[in-house]
């Protein structure tokens, strides 16, 4: 690729960056309709990069084009190159389960599944993986230590996972989605449904899981992306106006496009 | 202030036409359950479970047993056979065909099977299958009471589905499951009450049906076990003693009718209770 430079970005450390995955003239169709133009962006590896913007912009469509959400409805399409690792993942080729294998996501609603809180994040490994009952059982304790829900989950591991509450149920949606080790993280607005103390262990949670995983989240508070995320994209329209390092993009917005829904002057 | 005093009146007038409603229907329901209970519990008695269907103006009072276990066997083997067919094509219309052309076309049909007058479906079953035979007998019963379950469980199963939301299944497809994965492990799980709910209903609607029997099992005074014989069931043996002159089977026929009657409301009870269950979680 000849626009390695341009990959190749400095974050507030000023360590060298490297793309996990990346958009190339991504194009996204709900049938007739362009959701999304010509979108080109990296997504840095242990970084946690935001996309914000207004109703209907397509940031969840960028998503959801990211873990081949879309492939489930039959008119909805995508063009253009979407890059895991280097490797186009919007290839008809590439199986469809194995790259959601590597790219998770968790909703805007929590969505236990109806089983018990065990099988609920056994159920995502048992797909990718043969593991014995010992190897299971520490790989679910792993994943809920991991989305700070171990000391709430420990003693009802055999409850069902409907029977925790709305901040519980997202976080063993984030111990669900990490127990299978995917490489990145979709977040599609993981706190919109969910009370400002579940928010905030939600926020703690994402600042401690861009350790070992990439994180890409949509948001609707502008607040919560300048809290948590390295990388911000703004996007309106379907269009990609600005993307970069958040404290810039908040601070010191290239395009006025960007400073007016920054400023709250739109939006 | 006179809109609100419009308003509640309004209110309160809408309020006792519904409350009317609800009494006319409870009553009749209410006066029927009065008068099998009335009438059938003075035929309940250990002989009815213990005793064969007596021949007219027989000396002993004679019971049931034959037209219950007759009924049981072919009410339970029309659930087997009807259940499986009508879960699969549940999930396919509710799963896989929704928009598509075959999906449409197959709910369309199931919709006219499940409005079918019963007898026509017992008429069908003598056509294609008693009158090639040669003779009425259990199984052709079976058959035109399991083409009754198919289109009711087939409904409720894809309504039940469907009421799963499809935030759901995103979830399992997120975390790279198959489709066959997310369907068994969790939307048909989601709606495991929902489904077994429709199965008790079908069951309680086929325990009662006489039309698709009268043309298929027939009845059959004696104890039979014989799929391929005329089979006892109860809503024949019903059908046979009410209209007949002699007292001894109006009594069964009414004992029958209790019998019958309580057995639906029982299952549709234990629906009830497994769909509020299912909504409690």
């Amino acid at each position: 690729m000849n626009d390695t430079s341009h990959t190749m970005m400095m974050n507030e450390t000023g360590a060298q960056l490297e793309a996990q995955m990346a958009c190339r003239n991504l194009d996204f169709y709900y049938g007739k309709y362009h959701a999304l133009k010509n979108i080109n962006l990296e997504i840095y590896k242990r970084n946690v990069t935001a996309f914000i913007g207004p109703s209907g912009c397509g940031k969840s469509t960028l998503l959801r084009t990211m873990n081949r959400m879309y492939d489930l409805y039959p008119d909805q399409r995508a063009t253009g190159e979407l890059l895991l690792d280097g490797k186009n993942m919007l290839d008809r080729k590439v199986d469809v389960t194995v790259l959601r294998a590597k790219v998770g996501m968790v909703f805007q609603k929590p969505t236990p599944f109806p089983m018990s809180i065990y099988e609920n994040i056994a159920f995502g490994v048992r797909l990718h993986e043969q593991l014995s009952k010992s190897e299971m059982e520490e790989r679910v304790e792993w994943a809920l230590r991991k989305a700070a829900l171990w000391d709430e989950a420990k003693d009802k591991l055999g409850q069902s996972g409907m029977s925790l509450s709305g901040g519980q149920q997202q976080r063993l949606c984030i111990a669900r989605g990490i127990a299978v080790k995917p490489e990145v993280l979709l977040l599609d607005e993981p706190t919109s449904a969910l009370d400002p103390i579940s928010t905030m262990r939600i926020e703690e949670l994402i600042g401690e899981l861009k350790a070992e995983f990439t994180i890409a989240i949509v948001t609707h508070n502008m607040q919560q992306a300048a809290r948590i995320s390295d990388f911000t994209a703004y996007m309106y329209l379907g269009e990609m106006i600005e993307f970069g390092v958040t404290d810039q993009v908040f601070i010191k917005p290239k395009k006025k496009a960007t400073e007016d829904y920054i400023t709250g002057r739109f939006g | 202030m006179e809109l609100l005093t419009q308003r509640k009146l309004i209110n309160k007038a809408a309020l006792s036409l519904s409350m009317a409603a609800m009494a006319f229907g409870l009553f009749w329901l209410a006066w029927i359950l009065f008068t099998t209970l009335q009438l059938g519990v003075a035929g309940i008695s250990v002989d009815l479970f213990t005793k064969m269907t007596p021949p007219p103006g027989a000396s002993e009072p004679g019971g049931l047993l034959n037209a219950i276990v007759g009924s049981a066997i072919m009410v339970s083997l029309a659930t087997a056979l009807g259940t499986p067919i009508g879960i699969l094509a549940g999930i396919y219309l509710a799963e896989y065909g929704r928009h598509t052309w075959l999906g449409h076309a197959t709910r369309f049909i199931n919709d006219i099977l499940l409005s079918a007058p019963s007898i026509v479906i017992g008429l069908f079953i003598y056509a294609i299958y008693v009158a090639k035979v040669g003779n009425f007998s259990g199984i052709s019963g079976v058959l035109a009471l399991a083409l009754i379950v198919i289109p009711v469980v087939v409904a409720t199963t894809e309504n039940m589905l469907k009421l799963v939301p499809n935030t759901l299944r995103e979830a399992a497809f997120a975390l790279g499951a198959p489709k066959s994965t997310v369907i068994l492990k969790v939307t048909l799980k989601a709606s495991t009450a929902g489904v077994i709910t429709g199965i008790l209903l079908a069951v309680a609607r086929i325990a009662g049906e006489t039309a698709p029997l009268l043309f298929t099992a027939l009845s059959n005074q004696f104890w039979s076990l014989n799929l391929n014989e005329p089979m006892a069931n109860l809503p024949v043996t019903i059908f046979k003693f009410a209209m007949s002159p002699f007292t001894e089977w109006q009594q069964l026929a009414w004992a029958g009718v209790l019998l019958i009657t309580l057995g639906v409301l029982g299952l549709n009870i234990i629906a009830r209770v497994l769909f509020r269950q299912k909504h409690k979680n």
